[in-house]
């Protein structure tokens, strides 16, 4: 096994996980939603999640829908922040995959790129996701991650002209973050119908695993995910139930359904 | 020439065009502050809206029908007016108003909204949507969708819908629909949060007519620009009524945009002094206040790298002012650019002091001022006394108090 808190190791992770024609889950949960939260982070691994994205929550999610908002709302109510979140991280028993942090850039830039790229590492988390953050702005943090060892992934939406997103593809650092559709995070009916054009596309670019967020909350669209991404990602599907009460070991149960989907593929 | 002779808005009028070397960079950046950050599927439209609104800005069509807007519809150019009974208690300095609260629906605002309307027509965009505070900004946006036949939807927190029921009204008989934001501080940021959803959403069909110079670029440098007539048209105005530039120029800065707009016509000229009047509330120390300049620290906010209000932790404070068109604890790049460059001085004025300045004005002058400019003409009174009877202000009265009404009864037990 590759050692999960090594520099690059999200994506050397992940590639070789994807290289044994495994479908990736990555299970998103907003850090310090409860009392004890980091015990989510132990379920979603015994749920066969490959990676788990950690929200540090922020006063001001533009690119939430009305669950993760929420959920950013209680933790923030709880006294959550991105300090204490890396205390309960570093203290929590290791979930033996990588974790990767997400947040909005005021954080980042709130300690500067270089402090918090260091104080993720210290907590033993190995990549990052800023939704806010576009590719030309990446600069600045892109040199602190990588100094740090801290996989810095980005995001291209269906309305990325290609130029660009071979930009992304080649700058992006663990995987592509493919937002599946024009619009924010949260449930939906069904899988948009962009996702399948725009995971193409990136693919045309790079080999760099593919991942499939924003709207993947059933074992069916995990499924039809799977057909061309090489994973996903499944943030307000988990957070509602987490909002309605439901302990790690739901949360264990339903990842489980979206395992067993995924490996089906 | 004058604009009363029928000139047409030259490009050099509407736009900077580097003429002071003061246009953002080409990824938006006045200096460190501005740029982007906002969410990857909003990029490729604020391209969009950046390369129209370039081949706007030097299209002849173009700044003729803006400019025949502001003059038949808007109510441009306004005029000056001096203020010597007022001035009385600003150690005698001249004091001269720029009156953009006779302008139509009562407010600067009205000058981009028409202005981003009708870049909405060449954008081939059907929908526009806005965020309001007060609700000026919503008033002015559906004010133009009506006149130009867009469909409109207003974001406003849930406790300005309370607090403004007036300007809901107005904006439902317009036309608008008006969305009530519960979420966060239900106040205007989080309408502005609410505002991007809607417009990651819908980006293909819709415009998000932004309301002051705050945002992702291209905004701080499309709204300055279409409120930059204030000051084009104030310093000719100046010229001709005193013979000399004023030495210093006054305004109230929230987001900005009615200071961008009589600041920049005098960004060049040295020796006239630049002062910006933000909300302090209850007060600096009692935490109550919207000093974002003045008391704030570099972080990003909707979209921009600026000063904002925010806690140890990096989460955004609520800001108050009893004016709710400063009660934003963000701020224009540009501004926070002219700051630390030294070039305008920013400073607070309280609740109170305001409030006395809105009093002072209606009973000396016959006019009743928004709470919002209020804040400039209480910096005037102070700048007045420090500068002596020599000086000559000039003070962006960028809106009317009619909409204040309420607050004033509250405030003076009328």
């Amino acid at each position: 096994m590759t050692d999960i808190l090594a520099p690059g190791a999200v994506e050397r992770h992940l590639r070789a996980r994807r290289d044994t024609g495994r479908g990736l889950l990555m299970p998103y949960v907003t850090g310090g939603i409860a009392p004890g939260w980091t015990r989510y982070l132990e379920a979603f691994a015994e749920a066969g999640a490959d990676a788990i994205e950690v929200g540090l929550p922020f006063s001001d999610p533009t690119l939430d829908g009305a669950t993760i908002q929420q959920a950013s709302e209680t933790a923030l109510a709880r006294g959550a922040s991105t300090r204490r979140i890396l205390a309960d991280l570093a203290e929590g028993r290791d979930p033996g995959v990588p974790l990767v942090a997400s947040t909005y850039y005021n954080l980042v830039l709130h300690d500067g790129p270089e402090a918090f790229c260091a104080a993720l590492r210290r907590a033993g988390v190995g990549g990052l996701i800023v939704p806010d953050l576009p590719v030309h702005e990446a600069d600045e943090l892109a040199d602190a991650a990588a100094a740090a060892g801290i996989d810095l992934a980005l995001l291209a939406s269906p309305a990325t002209p290609q130029p660009r997103l071979a930009e992304i593809s080649r700058r992006s650092r663990g995987f592509v973050y493919a937002v599946s559709l024009m619009g924010t995070t949260g449930e939906r009916a069904a899988l948009a119908a962009s996702a399948a054009e725009l995971t193409a596309r990136i693919r045309r670019g790079t080999d760099r695993p593919v991942l499939l967020g924003f709207g993947i909350s059933t074992p069916d669209q995990a499924r039809e995910a799977r057909r061309h991404a090489d994973g996903v990602v499944v943030g307000a599907a988990v957070m509602r139930r987490v909002l309605d009460g439901a302990g790690p070991d739901d949360l264990r149960d339903f990842l489980a359904t979206l395992r067993q989907a995924l490996d089906q593929e | 020439m004058t604009a009363t002779e029928g000139t047409l808005l030259t490009a050099a009028d509407l736009a900077g065009n580097g003429v002071h070397g003061d246009d953002p960079d080409v990824h938006g950046k006045f200096g460190i502050f501005g740029g982007r950050y906002v969410p990857e599927a909003l990029i490729p439209a604020l391209d969009q809206v950046a390369a129209e609104y370039e081949r706007a800005r030097n299209d002849v069509a173009f700044l003729r029908e803006f400019d025949h807007l502001l003059r038949t519809y808007a109510g441009r150019p306004t005029t000056l007016t001096e203020v010597p009974r007022f001035a009385e208690q600003a150690g005698g300095a001249r004091i001269i108003l720029k009156r953009e609260d006779l302008t139509h629906t009562g407010a600067h605002k009205i000058n981009n909204v028409l202005g981003q309307a009708l870049l909405t027509k060449r954008l081939g965009k059907s929908r526009v949507i806005a965020e309001t505070g007060a609700g000026q900004h919503g008033v002015a946006t559906a004010t133009a969708a009506a006149l130009m036949g867009l469909e409109c939807v207003i974001y406003m927190g849930a406790v300005d819908c309370e607090r403004q029921a007036l300007n809901v009204a107005r904006m439902k008989l317009l036309g608008a629909t008006v969305v009530p934001v519960h979420n966060g501080s239900k106040t205007l940021k989080d309408a502005i949060n609410e505002a991007f959803r809607d417009w990651v959403t819908n980006v293909d069909s819709t415009h998000y007519l932004f309301g002051t110079i705050a945002g992702p670029h291209p905004f701080p440098e499309i709204v300055r620009d279409f409120a930059r007539i204030i000051g084009v048209e104030a310093r000719r105005q100046m010229l001709e009524l005193t013979g000399a530039l004023p030495d210093a120029v006054c305004a109230a800065v929230g987001g900005g945009s009615n200071a961008i707009g009589i600041f920049h016509a005098f960004i060049g000229d040295q020796n006239v002094a630049l002062h910006g009047y933000e909300a302090g509330g209850r007060g600096l120390e009692t935490g109550e206040h919207a000093l974002t300049l003045t008391a704030g620290s570099v972080g990003v906010l909707h979209g921009s790298r600026t000063y904002v209000l925010q806690d140890e932790e990096g989460q955004t404070i609520e800001s108050h002012s009893i004016s709710a068109g400063l009660d934003y604890p963000g701020v224009g790049p540009e501004h926070a650019w002219l700051k630390d460059s030294g070039r305008a001085t920013y400073h607070g004025i309280t609740d109170a002091e305001a409030m006395e300045a809105f009093a002072l004005l209606a009973r000396t002058e016959g006019i009743i001022p928004a709470i919002e400019s209020s804040h400039a003409l209480a910096g005037a009174l102070k700048l007045g006394r420090e500068l002596g009877s020599e000086a000559t202000i000039l003070v962006n009265l960028s809106g009317r108090g009619d909409k204040d009404m309420g607050t004033a009864m509250k405030y003076f037990n009328l």
